[in-house]
């Protein structure tokens, strides 16, 4: 069983993201799970949520403490979250930052077993004119480096969950994702 | 149609695919979707039902009993305060014996407030007259709500339904859900046509004043219905199956009970979880086992006492607490268990308030100790989990 958190702040799509991520899996054929953690929903809030697939059938209903990926939506929120709490050993963080690596895994404090991934998500997020320039809506193009950096799911499943679960801009959604794939580099 | 969906949106499609023809609904967290997805479903012309907005659930309640009074079928939702402001019209619909269908989302009550998992809110309505099942996924909160309107609508038993999914853990959690068509569901559920309803062309009174000769004669037979639900739920699960090819285990679902030394008896969504720890624990030639609680009411009590006779010792995790006397699923087991012969070693648990979550490590540390007291009680009840005491 694969179990991925995702951090973000309210609005950024991060339950959603959690919840497309297990459509692609799903589409698949496999055993999927995805639920938020929630406070009292607030825009801006940091924001939690988790995805679980698996080849059997899911039963534990529990939190996920010690996950094998982390995905941050919000660079800003590795000063507010220890976003790597509980990584497995051998996991892997993708974040949304153009902060070089070696920057990124000293403020993490990242050990040498875990992997690090970035993609720069908001500008992709915005050139396919995804949200607003202040608040761009990266949770897909996210997913398109998640499938790429994990190997969990397929990109063509994946964009097939992204065009599912997106209420507007399905086409920019989609395509944000493959460019993320693309462009995505794990250090 | 099998998708990837919340408990919420299992609830919705419930009442799509049993043709609910009245939904009036209050929205609370964490319930509101519920309430969203029927609206946009009826909005969109993909259900045909009349949504009546109301200003409280006490509100809802009271619309759906005038409604299922005239032959209409039913369903709402709610959850927590909401359910606690029905109260009054839970028992009103019980005596009207109207068939309404409702998911509570279970939450905690306040204060202090809280918006997560706990079973205080539905447990608190034991005595309304109100069938009850607890669910441990969203396949299960679509199925029981289908085999709840079957049971429900029976012609001797016209009590109402509430299915149970816990806060957050199936509410806002995605899985795959097997949504049936809806010409799979008029298979197995026909309309509902009572014999006596509130009509202008013939009219009848319901719920008048009767005097002291009667009105316990009118108690009388919603008791009656409620014990002839008991083999009414063994039954309409068998008719479901035969038509979906799903069962969730009958009132009380065994896991691994049968030679167990020990058996942890749990409702909702913890039981899921529980059944994880049973095959780590048996793997490693411990021999535990999981009784899941699924039906509340009408109480299990012939199941009760299968499983006392499979185990020597059975911990009774309660989700909700009687201030005073122990967790009301304790008390229940206690009672069934009474004058029975070699009753086994029943310890008391009480976890997950307020959406404290249970993990598989804590669930494992319970069985252990639990399969630990061949010796006897050291306490009748534990908290678990609860800071500065016990040592858990």
């Amino acid at each position: 069983m694969i179990e991925v958190r995702f951090h973000g702040r309210g609005g950024q799509g991060a339950v959603i993201a959690s919840n497309i991520l297990a459509e692609a899996g799903f589409l698949e054929g496999k055993e999927v799970a995805a639920f938020p953690f929630f406070g009292v929903e607030r825009r801006g809030a940091p924001v939690t949520a988790y995805t679980r697939i698996a080849e059997q059938k899911i039963r534990i209903k529990s939190g996920i403490y010690e996950p094998d990926f982390v995905v941050v939506l919000d660079p800003s929120l590795l000063k507010a979250v220890n976003v790597a709490d509980g990584l497995k050993p051998g996991g892997l963080v993708l974040i949304n930052s153009k902060v070089s690596p070696d920057k990124l895994r000293a403020e993490l404090g990242l050990a040498d077993d875990k992997k690090l991934a970035t993609v720069n998500a908001t500008e992709i997020a915005i050139k396919h004119r995804l949200g607003s320039k202040a608040a761009p809506i990266v949770n897909s193009a996210l997913l398109g480096a998640f499938a790429k950096t994990s190997g969990v799911v397929q990109i063509d499943s994946l964009i097939q969950g992204v065009k599912k679960n997106v209420p507007i801009k399905i086409e920019e959604n989609a395509a944000a994702a493959q460019e993320a794939y693309d462009s995505v580099v794990i250090h | 149609m099998k998708m990837v969906m919340t408990g919420n949106y299992a609830s919705a499609y419930g009442s799509k695919v049993c043709r609910a023809e009245v939904v009036s609904a209050y929205p609370i967290t964490p319930q509101t979707s519920v309430v969203e997805k029927i609206a946009s479903l009826v909005a969109s012309g993909e259900m045909d039902a009349q949504f009546v907005k109301v200003e409280s659930e006490h509100s809802a309640m009271a619309t759906l009993i005038a409604a299922s009074l005239t032959g209409a079928r039913t369903y709402t939702a709610t959850s927590s305060h909401g359910l606690l402001l029905m109260h009054e019209l839970l028992i009103w619909a019980a005596g009207a014996r109207t068939p309404i269908v409702m998911s509570n989302v279970c939450r905690a009550n306040g204060p202090p407030w809280s918006v997560w998992a706990d079973h205080h809110d539905a447990m608190a309505q034991r005595d309304t007259g109100w069938m009850q099942v607890f669910c441990e996924g969203n396949q299960e909160v679509i199925d029981s709500i289908i085999m709840s309107y079957k049971l429900a609508e029976r012609e001797d038993i016209r009590l109402p339904a509430m299915i149970n999914e816990d806060a957050f853990i199936l509410s806002h959690t995605v899985e795959p859900v097997d949504v049936p068509d809806m010409e799979e569901v008029d298979a197995f559920l026909p309309s509902y046509n009572p014999r006596f309803k509130l009509d202008t062309d013939e009219p009848y009174g319901f719920g008048s004043l009767v005097m002291p000769e009667m009105y316990m004669e009118f108690r009388f037979k919603i008791n009656e219905a409620m014990e002839a639900a008991r083999q009414g739920w063994r039954d309409v699960e068998k008719d479901f199956e035969k038509h979906f090819g799903r069962n969730h285990g009958g009132m009380i679902e065994f896991y691994q009970c049968e030679d167990a030394d020990a058996v942890l008896l749990i409702a909702g969504s913890v039981a899921s979880t529980a059944k994880d720890v049973v095959d780590k624990l048996r793997s490693e030639g411990k021999k535990v086992g999981l009784a899941r609680m699924r039906v509340y009411r009408p109480f299990p009590v012939e199941e009760i006492r299968k499983l006392a006779n499979m185990t020597n010792i059975i911990g009774i995790c309660d989700r909700s607490y009687t201030f005073g006397h122990w967790g009301p699923m304790a008390q229940e087991v206690r009672g069934a268990l009474y004058g029975q012969t070699d009753i086994p070693i029943l310890k008391n648990y009480i976890m997950g308030l307020g959406g404290k979550d249970i993990t598989p490590e804590i669930l494992e540390k319970i069985f252990l100790k639990t399969l630990g007291l061949t010796e006897g009680l050291d306490t009748e009840i534990e908290w678990i989990g609860v800071k500065g005491h016990g040592g858990w």
